[in-house]
């Protein structure tokens, strides 16, 4: 007999409450049962960085999770970050600064350097590489990302 | 690449964690950051029938100075947590050095201090450096609890000597004595990769500024962490010159370690690394001792 478990979880805001097994990967969890696709999944072993989620404001790879384990929790994932209609700053300057080629990585990214960012408002290159050295992408070659959070820091603190 | 299915427990005290734990022996699997378990039981490699989650065991994350100057952490304490203690900055500053170097914010979000321990990948950094800084490790099972010096703890590839019914539950450190120096000096591919080569050193120099003790712990060399026994009584007693430091990461990367070839590096290049970031780490680990009292 598998036992089922409760997760009552706040993501972008929104309290969901779902009933899962605990072998359901929080990736997996965020993309099927809550319908939020902006999360990837790329390696499912913790390297590339896609399925990057805040939870309770901490960059985590949503992939070594289990969705048993956000109850209680509370996740922000790309969704909650803007709209197209109001796009977060970093989101902006990706945009401008040409970052996204075919997107896959591009939500980890955001995800990940949204609390960079925050702790670091003003970094230099190799700060910023660094921090994104957790995440991969196959498009861009890196130096338009750099560029785009080089930008995102000066309209932020604008 | 998901799991198979799994009887899950989230227990909320240790007392509660141990009954499973008894209960179900080599079946069940403790789960503390699961940066390491997870992706092993995403890729089927490791299928533990029964996963006991650590998470919500509060009185396992702390960080806690103790009477003698030394420093206690919870087995559960985060990376992230310890990258931002001042207290273990300045009890154990070697630590501290180390996390920035312990794969990504990404895995230092979620992965432990006790669930890195008791891992026991070979690539560990807090391995070698418990061991380098003297530390023990407190044990508990049902009926009581062992400490365990760090050098007696690792027994193998991915071995620890925990038994089934047992959980790491904290790591305690020595206060570090007065003219002593640390470094941490390892290479990687990039800045956040396992590393080749690693090596931990912790100099203790007496009034005379000569060595009074060293330790020498290398990462990534062999099964577990490797200390560098020959090289560092070479340095016992002795005045620190360029020349006995270079002797003594000759003698740690030619008569201590043996060190294997894999698809990341050739044994002599392992051996070749070990030797010159030995004498990078004694070099800086003398001067920090220096100046230090």
């Amino acid at each position: 007999m598998r036992h089922l478990f409760d997760v009552g979880v706040t993501v972008n805001g929104t309290r969901y409450e779902r009933t899962v097994e605990p072998r359901l990967l929080l990736s997996d969890f965020l993309r099927h049962d809550l319908g939020l696709t902006g999360t990837h999944v790329g390696c499912e072993h913790g390297v590339c960085g896609s399925c990057t989620i805040l939870f309770d404001g901490q960059p985590v790879r949503s992939c070594l999770m289990f969705a048993v384990q956000a109850n209680g929790h509370e996740i922000l994932t790309v969704e909650g970050l803007g709209t197209p209609e109001d796009l977060h700053p970093l989101q902006e300057a990706f945009w401008e600064a040409h970052s996204v080629q075919c997107g896959f990585c591009t939500p980890g990214l955001l995800m990940t350097l949204v609390p960079f960012l925050e702790e670091n408002p003003n970094p230099n290159e190799g700060e910023i590489r660094a921090a994104i050295s957790g995440n991969l992408c196959r498009c861009t070659g890196y130096q338009h990302i750099v560029d785009g959070v080089k930008l995102a820091a000066q309209k932020m603190s604008a | 690449m998901k799991p198979p299915p799994f009887e899950y427990y989230a227990p909320t005290t240790v007392e509660e964690a141990l009954v499973h734990l008894s209960e179900h022996g080599y079946d069940a699997k403790a789960l503390a950051g699961g940066q390491s378990l997870i992706p092993t039981m995403n890729f089927r490699l490791a299928q533990p029938s029964v996963l006991v989650d650590l998470n919500n065991v509060s009185e396992l994350f702390y960080i806690r100075p103790d009477e003698n100057g030394g420093l206690r952490l919870g087995a559960m304490t985060r990376h992230f947590q310890v990258e931002r203690s001042s207290l273990v900055s300045e009890r154990t500053p070697l630590i501290y050095e180390a996390m920035p170097k312990i794969a990504t914010t990404q895995i230092r979000s979620r992965g432990t201090f006790g669930g890195s321990i008791a891992h026991a990948d070979p690539s560990a950094e807090l391995g070698a450096i418990s061991i380098a800084l003297g530390g023990r490790f407190r044990l508990r099972n049902q009926t009581g609890e062992r400490w365990v010096p760090a050098n007696e703890f690792f027994i193998g590839m991915f071995t620890t000597l925990l038994e089934p019914d047992e959980l790491l539950v904290e790591a305690s450190f020595p206060n570090m004595p007065p003219r002593t120096g640390w470094a941490l000096q390892e290479v990687a591919r990039r800045p956040n990769d396992f590393a080749l080569v690693g090596v931990a050193a912790v100099v203790t120099l007496d009034k005379k500024n000569q060595c009074q003790k060293a330790r020498i712990v290398f990462l990534s060399v062999g099964d577990g962490p490797v200390e560098a026994h020959r090289a560092a009584e070479t340095l016992t007693g002795q005045t620190l010159t360029p020349e006995i430091i270079h002797a003594a990461a000759e003698t740690a990367a030619t008569a201590d370690i043996d060190p294997g070839s894999d698809i990341h590096a050739s044994a002599e290049y392992r051996r070749r690394l070990a030797g010159v970031l030995t004498r990078r780490a004694l070099d800086a680990a003398f001067e920090r001792a220096k100046g230090s009292s």
